[in-house]
């Protein structure tokens, strides 16, 4: 009888209940099926539209969440702390759908762009490794279970490894940066779970709202901050926090220049994300270490990184080297809008991801489109470049312009916000004064190497041998999108503002928005 | 042909079919007794690399082509996926085996593991085979234009 009334609990789940698992379950099912058919023709198409379909869940499940609340959903039926979580709310839904709109961008730039750099055979599987490398990253955002973090950020590790040395058909020297890269991510993802398992022994749970439920009651001890030192210190090598960088610039110069293009957009964001998560909903701010580790450690380091990485950015002879450590500068904005530790430093920090996200991947599309007409992003190769092709130029010009922060493009929103933030603290703690003038200065170093760009494309002479001819249109509307898009949100700047401080919001919160409702899904 | 090594080669024919054998067991047995998808992957993984190992690469290539080691990799996990695919469909959540049987949930949790366990058995055998096919055939020595 037992039996009986187990069945009349049990009310039908339709699609609308399985987004959050879509989300992450569309590209990841896609992986297998573009190697079973084993054919090229069907591999980007496939890839594309898998995609576009997580691109549109991402959006569906942000319209729900934006005004606050969460959306909880249980795997096989375990009810959490124990089974595995998804769980959405806007901070999530945010980060979700910057990766899957770069994600849905890069593809036909890609279409074009691999076919040039890579050799035929391996493209059915590299489309498989990149959406692997998708569902990590989408997975490793939208989940709720803090192992399940995890195997999610081996996924998209592994598959980048792949990605980052099939670079190596061009030039070998992928296969030594692809290498370093696994080294370091390695040790990055064992530190992570040595904290997990340290989180684990002091609380025995894993689900990140437990476990933030049961540290706020049970208080910090020691197993609790070393978990958090090793918890932080992994994801950082991931976000390529300043000292931990060094995997990065070469493994994004020498990667095939699609995947420069989605890794710079999305991989770095999304560690970025999980270490925003740690630091603000399973710890809090409240506790001393955790606010120590912010403003002692992340501030500085930020700082460092924003001035070194920009001035080594400088002197970079090689443009997808350049946009590389610039990148690091970039993360180091992010961080320390973090460190700032306000609303305001919150949200600018989220939204400059976004921002850097737009403006990165557009200025990587446009090494890419050089390398395709070039062979190569050595400045002395695309010198000139900007007179033979204007259209593509144009948009580089933008993305520039967009990292540089000047007014009338998304990334001045972004430094503007952070700048205010930093003034807010500044009323009570007067060194904030200098974070803020740090912010402005470090700027004026972008200025410098986006100017050498364009120094290189448009006044220097053109290798004559190198026929005038923009970019096929498979590329052209991707970077055009990205470009209208920095200047879009640079004018209408509430629809992304509005997001990412109700984003912001659900973090200062606290306890993975416990303190939210859960929204209902069913239309019912 | 090898004509040396008669003993090892006599001894592995014996062997590679109680190794399937046993990998079988390991998966099909596993919910009661140790074992499991993991488990009996390999040890099917075993199999061939024995007759690789004593045969010549070659000769286990022939017995399981490298295409096809490829496609059960990726087989197996859409196995799995696919599982919790038809779970869903049947209006439950994700990889809720009760789905299977409403109403005798432990059967359907019962079916719905057998299946995913041998999608897990599935691919570890395509990939073990396959790590195995990577670094047993790589060419011996680096030619000079390589560098």
């Amino acid at each position: 009888m037992a039996n009986i009334a187990h069945v009349a609990e049990h009310t039908a789940r339709d699609l609308i209940d399985h987004l959050p698992l879509l989300q992450v379950l569309v590209p990841f099912c896609t992986a297998p099926v573009i190697v079973l058919f084993g054919s090229r023709r069907f591999a980007w198409p496939l890839a594309f539209i898998s995609s576009v379909i997580s691109l549109v869940i991402s959006v569906m499940l942000m319209m729900i969440v934006r005004e606050g609340g969460y959306i909880s959903y249980t795997l096989g039926g375990w009810a959490p702390p124990l089974g595995i979580e998804y769980r959405i709310d806007a901070t999530n839904a945010f980060v979700l759908m910057l990766i899957s709109t770069i994600g849905t961008l890069v593809l036909p730039f890609a279409y074009t762009s691999i076919k040039n750099e890579i050799r035929n055979r391996d493209h059915t599987l590299l489309y498989a490794c990149w959406m692997l490398c998708f569902t990590g990253l989408l997975g490793m955002v939208a989940t709720g279970d803090a192992f399940n973090v995890f195997v999610f950020l081996e996924i998209s590790s592994l598959s980048t490894y792949v990605l980052v040395a099939q670079g190596a058909s061009k030039d070998r020297r992928a296969l030594t940066a692809a290498y370093d890269y696994l080294i370091m991510g390695t040790i990055g993802a064992t530190f992570f779970v040595i904290g997990l398992g340290m989180l684990y022994m002091a609380t025995g749970t894993l689900n990140l709202a437990d476990l933030a439920d049961r540290i706020a009651n049970q208080g910090a001890n020691r197993t609790v901050r070393s978990g958090f030192a090793f918890v932080i210190v992994g994801m950082g090598l991931k976000v390529a926090i300043f000292p931990l960088h060094l995997w990065l610039p070469k493994a994004y110069t020498f990667a095939p220049s699609a995947v420069t293009v989605f890794l710079s957009a999305t991989a770095t964001k999304a560690a970025l994300y999980v270490v925003m998560r740690f630091v603000f909903s399973v710890y809090n701010p409240d506790f001393s270490f955790a606010k120590n580790t912010l403003e002692i450690i992340f501030l500085p380091l930020a700082i460092i990184a924003m001035f070194s990485a920009s001035f080594v950015a400088v002197f970079q002879v090689n443009m997808k080297k350049m946009l590389a450590y610039s990148s690091i500068a970039q993360v180091g904005y992010m961080l320390l809008g973090i460190a700032i530790l306000n609303e305001a430093g919150l949200t600018a920090s989220l939204l400059h991801m976004f921002n850097h996200g737009f403006a990165k991947a557009l200025l990587f599309m446009g090494a890419g489109v050089l390398v395709l007409k070039t062979g190569g992003s050595f400045y002395l190769q695309i010198s000139g470049m900007g007179r033979k092709m204007p259209i593509t130029s144009g948009a580089i010009v933008i993305g520039g312009l967009s990292l540089i922060g000047v007014p009338g493009t998304a990334g001045f929103l972004s430094k503007w916000l952070l700048v205010q933030a930093a003034l807010e603290r500044s009323a009570d703690n007067s060194l904030f004064l200098v974070v803020a003038l740090s912010i402005v200065l470090s700027s004026l170093l972008a200025v410098v190497y986006v100017w050498r760009i364009f120094e290189v494309l448009f006044l220097r002479e053109a290798d004559v041998l190198i026929p005038s001819s923009e970019a096929p249109i498979m590329m052209l509307i991707p970077m055009w999108i990205l470009a209208g898009s920095c200047v879009w949100f640079g004018f209408s700047t509430d629809l992304l503002y509005d997001v990412a401080n109700q984003a912001a919001l659900n973090l200062l919160e606290g306890s993975m928005g416990m303190s939210g409702s859960i929204l209902n899904l069913g239309m019912n | 042909m090898i004509f040396h090594h008669l003993i090892l080669r006599v001894v592995t024919k014996l062997l590679v079919g109680t190794i399937i054998l046993f990998a079988l067991y390991v998966q099909f047995h596993g919910d009661f007794s140790p074992g499991g998808g993991f488990q009996a992957g390999v040890i099917m993984a075993v199999a061939f690399i024995l007759y690789g190992i004593v045969f010549s690469l070659e000769a286990a290539k022939k017995v399981f082509p490298e295409w096809l080691v490829h496609k059960l990799s990726a087989l197996g996990v859409l196995i799995y996926a696919g599982t919790g695919i038809v779970t869903m469909i049947l209006g439950y959540d994700f990889l809720d085996y009760d789905a299977f049987s409403p109403l005798h949930p432990t059967h359907g949790q019962h079916w719905g593991l057998l299946i995913i366990e041998f999608g897990v058995g599935v691919t570890v055998t395509g990939v073990m085979v396959a790590i195995y096919y990577a670094f047993a055939g790589r060419p011996p020595c680096i030619s000079d234009e390589e560098w």
